[in-house]
């Protein structure tokens, strides 16, 4: 293909937004309102989600071991824990550390009476999890364990917990199905409606002898720039929305900032912003394809 | 140049557009081809154009066998071409010179030449001056002479017009013929579907009458024959 070939392909696909006012308009705002709903969900999903990790993240098990036993053996004990690969991290407690904050936390001044550390087997590992459903798992093999006299686990929290994540999942998949259904609704919709205008044009280029790929480029790259446009601002409203609201709950709501954590603007936007644009620009790209397509046989 | 032989074309319902067509065009020729509706004109003339394929028999033109042509081919094969329609069939959106550029834009001549290309083209059919109106703000003749500039700017062996005067008034149409007379003359065959009598009467050109899918009279110098 010729550069100049190639510049009047691109420009035509400018040109024909501008030519088109209204159906470009009308694809531009169906695309935005589809893309602006599947936008908010996701932050609020995203947040929701947050709110479980975050949880999830403070779940421990704590392993307590055997009365004397030697530090090799305990070493050895940490060794297979973080072997295990639903473990994340594995933090060890000596007694001596555990006795310090428990004196910090309850006793104070008090705790000046004590010779002798009274929590000597006290020396634990605290273990924490990558998925929280598999807690169960991981308590049993650590229950079999020699040389381990107890395990300590909130199975309540955990379950809860890996129920939560499993609705979230379900939930989301849910809703972005049915966004996408009403997206490729209402996008064939508005492309039925511009295939007139189309028809026409498309039979003239083909009967002077334009080949399929110069009749159907420009309309592409049409398509695609709908998509682009269609994306962009669905995600620009949802920035200053998400900002301002956050701000708001966050001055309004105290105690709720207590409660949860929401994400930065910048952390939703890594991913929610190349996935937006991927979808917008793919729905247009496929949709002008495929309505040139159906006309192309003439 | 043209050839058809024994050609015929039925559609799924109704009898058959063509039924067992011979003819012969020789380069250079300017022949009309007469008929009613329904007599297979519009057939005739998609065929040749490769929008449909033969039910039997064989259709050549430059050469080339219409009906065995690849998809692919075709718009290599339709640049050998200029068409001009009753209805013009200009981009709306466009102004004359890109209606006109477009036809060469397709076969990716560089812009330098098509600069020098259009205009040259549109003083021949008499719209140097209005190259920047859009088809809407012209009249029917200057519509369809902008639809003859594009048909004849990438110089075809062969020019296919159907009905090209239908949407005009006299004096348009007799400056159309006058045009297609000179394309003629300068060596490119033309073959003009026409329903015009006064026309066909006063060029004496080689005239196809067809009915009901047959070719009844082929003419040298011919007239208009009436139906009834």
């Amino acid at each position: 293909m010729r550069i100049s070939t190639l510049f009047y392909t691109i420009k035509q696909g400018f040109a024909n937004i501008f030519r088109n006012k209204w159906f470009s308009l009308a694809s531009v705002a169906t695309i935005a309102a589809c893309l602006f709903l599947f936008g908010l969900f996701y932050a609020i999903l995203t947040n929701f989600q947050n709110v479980v990790k975050t949880a999830e993240e403070g779940v421990s098990v704590t392993v307590f071991f055997d009365e004397g036993i030697s530090d090799e053996k305990i070493q050895e004990i940490g060794e297979a824990i973080k072997k295990r690969t639903e473990v994340r991290e594995v933090k060890f407690n000596s007694a001596e550390e555990v006795w310090d904050s428990f004196k910090e936390e309850y006793l104070g001044e008090y705790a000046d009476g004590f010779t002798e550390n009274p929590l000597a087997d006290s020396a634990n590992f605290e273990i924490y999890l990558n998925d929280v459903s598999r807690q169960s798992a991981l308590v049993t093999y650590l229950e079999m364990m020699d040389g381990v006299r107890q395990v300590n686990k909130s199975e309540v929290t955990a379950n809860t917990l890996s129920g939560i994540n499993v609705i979230i999942g379900y939930v989301s998949i849910g809703i972005i199905c049915i966004l996408l259904a009403v997206s490729v609704f209402l996008i064939s919709n508005t492309v039925m409606i511009g295939i007139s205008v189309r028809k026409e044009e498309i039979n003239i280029m083909k009967y002077i002898g334009a080949t399929d790929f110069f009749v159907r480029s420009p309309f592409v790259i049409e398509g695609m720039l709908i998509g682009l446009i269609g994306s962009v601002l669905p995600l620009v409203c949802i920035y200053y929305i998400y900002v301002n609201v956050i701000q708001y709950i966050s001055e309004r709501f105290t105690i709720l900032s207590g409660l949860m954590n929401f994400l930065p603007v910048e952390v939703i936007f890594k991913d929610l912003a190349p996935i937006s644009i991927g979808i917008g620009v793919g729905i247009g790209f496929i949709g002008s394809f495929a309505t040139v397509r159906r006309h192309l046989k003439v | 140049m043209i050839v058809l032989e024994n050609v015929s074309k039925s559609f799924a319902t109704g009898a058959p557009a063509l039924n067992g067509v011979s003819l012969k065009i020789r380069k250079g020729e300017f022949v009309f081809v007469v008929g009613d509706s329904g007599s297979g004109k519009s057939t005739l003339i998609k065929l040749l154009l490769r929008e449909l394929t033969p039910t039997s028999g064989t259709v050549i033109v430059n050469g080339q066998d219409v009906g065995k042509l690849r998809r692919w081919r075709i718009p290599k094969f339709r640049r050998q071409l200029g068409i001009v329609f009753q209805d013009f069939r200009l981009l709306k959106d466009r102004n004359v010179y890109e209606n006109v550029a477009f036809a060469q834009r397709i076969i990716q001549v560089p812009n330098r030449e098509i600069k020098k290309n259009v205009p040259a083209i549109l003083s021949v059919v008499g719209l140097a001056g209005k190259y920047k109106a859009k088809p809407r703000q012209l009249s029917g003749g200057e519509q369809q002479r902008v639809a003859l500039a594009r048909a004849l700017i990438n110089e075809p062996s062969i020019l296919l017009a159907d009905e090209p005067t239908g949407n005009l008034d006299p004096k348009n149409t007799w400056e159309i013929m006058k045009l297609l007379e000179e394309i003629n003359k300068n060596g490119t065959t033309v073959l003009m579907v026409t329903h015009n009598r006064d026309i066909v009467n006063t060029m004496k050109k080689r005239v196809i009458t067809m009915k009901k899918g047959v070719i009844v009279s082929d003419e040298e110098e011919g007239e208009y024959i009436d139906e009834n």
